[in-house]
């Protein structure tokens, strides 16, 4: 087939595009190469529209071993142990297909953390999905958890916490993020940079088929009518080969055979040969017929395409090929040599003896397209005035009802009870906490992990969203009680060629850097997913957040549920009561304009420093953030956890009740304290000048608001547990 | 005492069973499911998991693995054998133990604490137990237990039922029924009781900082009757 811009542009590619490529070339790239660049070049694979800006974030601190630009980041938790951990969208496949995208989610992103040479420890997700209104969302929500459960169920890996949300911004471009965090020796890593020539390529894993084949170009489109028919470009997981390749890769990794490794994900073998030979500025050669093939007559075009799971590329040592063929044929798992390094620095393919494609690496890797799209600032929203009028009408009774049965508050467990979170043995807080937590096997010390997004703060306020959504992720590992390190992003936004999109995508950067060099609190590694939109709808801006921490001391876990009656209940923080694009505004009020909360990030530093004080010095009984739903949805979820009630002191506050309780002022927690730690605990909070108010103190089972019974724990418990599995019934 | 875990491709609860027995006293060795002879041991342990994927029927393919006739023959001649979930699974395949595992009744999988009533404990893995209800962890797709009324009869007529699923005051009703299992059977044994199979992993709830303690109970007692 003669190439020309017609196909160019089937490919993804734009005109502009094409032209450059033949510049490049000095002539009219055939079929594979084409192919080729149209699998490096687009959005997805080339990061050409947000590579300007990643630039911009803060990505060094004393703890971080390994920013951006590998497969996953890495950071040092004492003692040669360091984690490794990375989160990855799966959006596009999911929506189409949403068990199989949702499984080879958590197994592309698992391939990416034990290909440098850590043990998987610990999987989360964050999921979103449209209104749960929508005739799309109960299936696309089954088959999504069904999907992340199959694939890290099977493998063995803990599913230890997760978000789970519903906006109608997503009935058309549902969101799967999925984040591993593995454990390896820090003198033991494994790296993408090849070095060396003449050292043999090898293939290792599944065979290649024709699944997944534009897989990445897929990913880097949009939605119209016709999204059915892509669905042959999603991949099909086999968790049981991850577990072998898992196991295999390690064992061979016990000595010094691998150079460099790379696991095929997005764009296949075409990404993982070119990353690997950019990186150490070689060539590389390959003979295609070598590649062990499930489907017959497969063409170079459709090898180099293919997104078939579960696959690895390794650059190895000389003379050590048949020493990895053994550790492979013990694990029934393919093994070829399938090329070679050379000093070319291009990429050379073979097929049949015959040459089928030559490009220079560095037209693929580095030259290529890098956009600086223009972009709109968003400015801050009007403050809503809410008058007494709007509270009058309201029964507290009604409010707490609604408020704690809300779709985007209420329990998740229907959801993480479909997840193993027990296996390893080492999940010493499981879903449902602020933050997963899991022991580092064997030692004192455990890994806490939380993951975050807070589209609607991001869609009002970029800026401000930005800021939260790191800040929220800090606070979370803080409730734990293990110190924050790094965190790593997952950018998920609409067309960034609209210039509004592309604003909403800049500025939350820009507030994630900010929060993230305040915080010292890095970003060590992530992935962008733009063009989530249908039909020219986009979704709100979400920039998802995984945060890292580290407990020294396991037995210091601190968690979220009441501990005993009679003790005394803090607010930390201070309340202001704005209620702009709260859950109550929007759930109660119906109102949904407004900006985000403020963020004040040297208090947020300060309150959070000082709560992980108090936890070290065991002066709380219980600690939980306040997010969504305010002061009362914390407390009341810290009620449910732990079979107690909570009777509040009269309310004497300058403003309304409702907005006291139900505000979602940023940088505050609640924490439980016995009454003989009062004094202490006043004394630390004042010595750091840390707001606080007395909110009032633990009861058996009764919650008590203005010496009245609402309810007792257990019928709240029914409201906030119960939703979730009707719903899915 | 010695144990031997077996390792099927796509165990994944092998680690942890090995990190159980060492912690209450035994000597474990780890056995990889290619070889065909086993070390000498007082119990060998089939783990959860996915053992070959359990693409086809739960642990059939293990079932005519190359270690298990070892497994067979050392069972038959009266050693002690204990099948976890998978392990279960395979052990059913193996016709070892009568029955079969159904997917859960909601058809998801299902990860959570449960309580168990023992309902045999004149044997070698619940004699002595100082708790008749243990709370413990389940994680599986395929925990429906299934059998004819014949084998039921059997089942119960020889004392084979291991244990039932109940509530945490050890009442047996439907409600305490996490997977739709007949008669809420949560594991059964041969009719020897040389051999039990169950679904709950004690082996996920050995320490206070994990879902639970009660695993510990089971293990200690369990060292305590070998010795």
């Amino acid at each position: 087939m003669e190439v020309n811009e017609k196909i160019a542009v089937e490919h993804g590619l734009k005109p502009d595009e094409y032209k450059l490529i033949c510049d490049l070339l000095k002539r009219v790239p055939n079929l594979t190469e084409l192919g080729i660049f149209s699998a490096m070049w687009n959005e997805h694979c080339s990061y050409k529209s947000s590579r300007l800006h990643l630039k911009k974030l803060n990505t060094k601190g004393k703890k971080v071993i390994q920013g951006p630009g590998e497969n996953a980041g890495v950071i040092d938790i004492g003692d040669d142990d360091a984690i490794v951990f990375k989160i990855e969208s799966h959006n596009h496949p999911s929506f189409i297909e949403p068990y199989q995208g949702a499984a080879t989610g958590v197994g592309g992103i698992m391939r990416d953390i034990f290909t440098m040479g850590a043990r998987p420890i610990a999987n989360l997700n964050s999921i979103h999905f449209g209104s749960t209104q929508h005739k799309k969302t109960k299936n696309l929500l089954r088959g999504v958890v069904k999907g992340i459960g199959g694939y890290g169920n099977c493998i063995g890996v803990p599913t230890i916490a997760g978000q789970t949300c519903f906006d109608q911004s997503y009935n058309g471009n549902i969101l799967v993020n999925a984040m591993t965090l593995g454990l390896v020796n820090k003198n033991k890593i494994f790296y993408s940079k090849a070095a060396g020539i003449n050292k043999p390529v090898i293939y290792v894993g599944s065979k290649t088929g024709r699944d997944g084949i534009h897989g990445a170009s897929m990913a880097s489109a949009i939605f119209d009518d016709k999204i059915e028919e892509k669905k042959p470009t999603v991949q099909v997981g086999d968790p049981f080969t991850e577990k072998l390749l898992l196991e295999a890769c390690l064992e061979l990794m016990s000595d010094k055979s691998i150079i460099a490794i790379q696991d095929m994900g997005a764009a296949g073998l075409t990404s993982s040969s070119i990353e690997m030979a950019s990186k150490g500025n070689l060539g590389i050669e390959l003979s295609l017929d070598k590649v062990p093939c499930r489907e017959e007559r497969m063409t170079p075009y459709e090898i180099m395409l293919s997104e078939s799971q579960e696959r690895m590329l390794i650059v190895l040592e000389n003379g050590k090929e048949n020493s990895a063929k053994k550790i492979f044929d013990k694990w029934n798992l393919d093994f070829a040599i399938i090329g070679k390094t050379t000093n070319s620095k291009n990429i050379e393919l073979y097929f049949e003896r015959e040459k089928v494609a030559t490009i220079p690496i560095k037209f693929l890797a580095n030259e290529a397209p890098m956009y600086d799209r223009p972009w709109k600032k968003t400015k801050v929203p009007q403050k809503i005035k809410f008058s007494k009028n709007d509270f009058k009408k309201l029964k507290f009774n009604d409010v707490i009802k609604k408020m704690i049965s809300n779709p985007n508050i209420c329990s998740k467990q229907w959801i993480w009870e479909q997840y193993d979170h027990t296996v390893m043995g080492d999940t010493i807080q499981k879903p449902g906490g602020d933050a997963g937590v899991v022991r580092v096997h064997g030692t004192k010390k455990a890994v806490a992990s939380s993951v975050d997004s807070s589209a609607s703060y991001c869609y009002a306020h970029p800026f401000t969203g930005g800021k939260q959504v790191v800040c929220e992720a800090w606070r979370n590992l803080i409730s734990v009680g293990a110190e924050p390190i790094a965190i790593t992003n997952c950018l998920n936004f609409g067309n960034p060629e609209k210039k509004e999109n592309m604003g909403e995508f800049v500025e939350c950067i820009d507030g994630i850097n900010e929060a993230s060099k305040y915080l010292n609190f890095p970003v060590v590694s992530g992935n962008v997913s733009f063009y989530n939109e249908t039909k020219d709808k986009g979704i709100k801006p979400t920039p998802t957040i995984g945060g890292v921490g580290l407990l020294k001391d396991y037995e210091n876990i601190m968690s979220m549920n009441f501990k005993s009656k009679g003790n005394l209940v803090l607010a930390i923080g201070k309340t202001e009561g704005s209620l702009d694009q709260s859950v109550f505004a929007k759930v109660i009020l119906d109102e949904k304009k407004g900006p985000p909360p403020e963020i004040n990030l040297f208090n947020e530093k300060n309150n959070g420093e000082t709560i992980l004080k108090i936890i070290k010095e065991k002066l709380a009984s219980s600690v939980h953030d306040v997010s969504l739903g305010g002061i009362m949805i914390a407390a009341l979820k810290m009620c449910i956890n732990g079979n107690k009630g909570v009777k509040f002191y009269k309310f004497k506050g300058l403003i309304n009740i409702y907005q006291y309780f139900f505000s979602e002022d940023q940088g505050r927690y609640i924490i439980e304290v016995d009454k003989n730690n009062l004094k202490k605990v006043e004394s630390i909070l004042k010595k750091n000048s840390v707001h606080f108010d007395l909110l009032g103190e633990t009861t058996d089972k009764e919650i008590i608001i203005n010496d009245e019974i609402t309810f007792t724990v257990d019928k709240v418990a029914e409201f906030y547990k119960g939703w979730l599995y009707k719903y899915m019934s | 005492m010695n144990s031997s875990v077996i390792i099927f491709p796509g165990s994944n609860c092998d680690r942890d069973m090995d990190v159980a027995l060492k912690k209450f006293g035994f000597k474990n060795k780890m056995v990889w499911h290619d070889d065909d002879k086993l070390p000498k041991s007082d119990l060998i342990v089939l783990p959860g998991g996915f053992s070959y994927g359990d693409y086809l029927r739960c642990g059939s393919i293990a079932g005519k693995s190359k270690i298990i006739q070892s497994v067979i023959d050392f069972a038959n001649s009266g050693g002690l054998v204990l099948g976890i979930c998978n392990g279960f699974q395979i052990l059913t395949e193996t016709g070892l133990l009568k029955g079969v595992l159904q997917q859960n009744k909601n058809i998801e999988f299902i990860c959570k604490n449960i309580f168990i009533k023992i309902n045999n404990n004149e044997n070698k893995f619940f004699s002595n137990i100082e708790k008749n209800v243990l709370e413990l962890h389940i994680a599986h797709n395929e925990g429906n237990y299934f059998c004819s009324e014949d084998e039921l009869k059997s089942l119960e007529d020889s004392n084979q039922i291991a244990a039932y699923y109940c509530a945490p005051d050890g009442k047996i009703d439907e409600k305490s029924n996490p997977n739709g299992a007949i008669k809420n059977i949560a594991g059964i044994f041969n009719e020897k009781k040389n051999i039990l199979g169950m679904m709950p992993h004690p082996e996920r709830m050995i320490d206070q900082y994990l879902s639970g303690e009660d695993g510990s109970i089971f293990f200690e007692n369990l060292i305590r009757n070998l010795k």
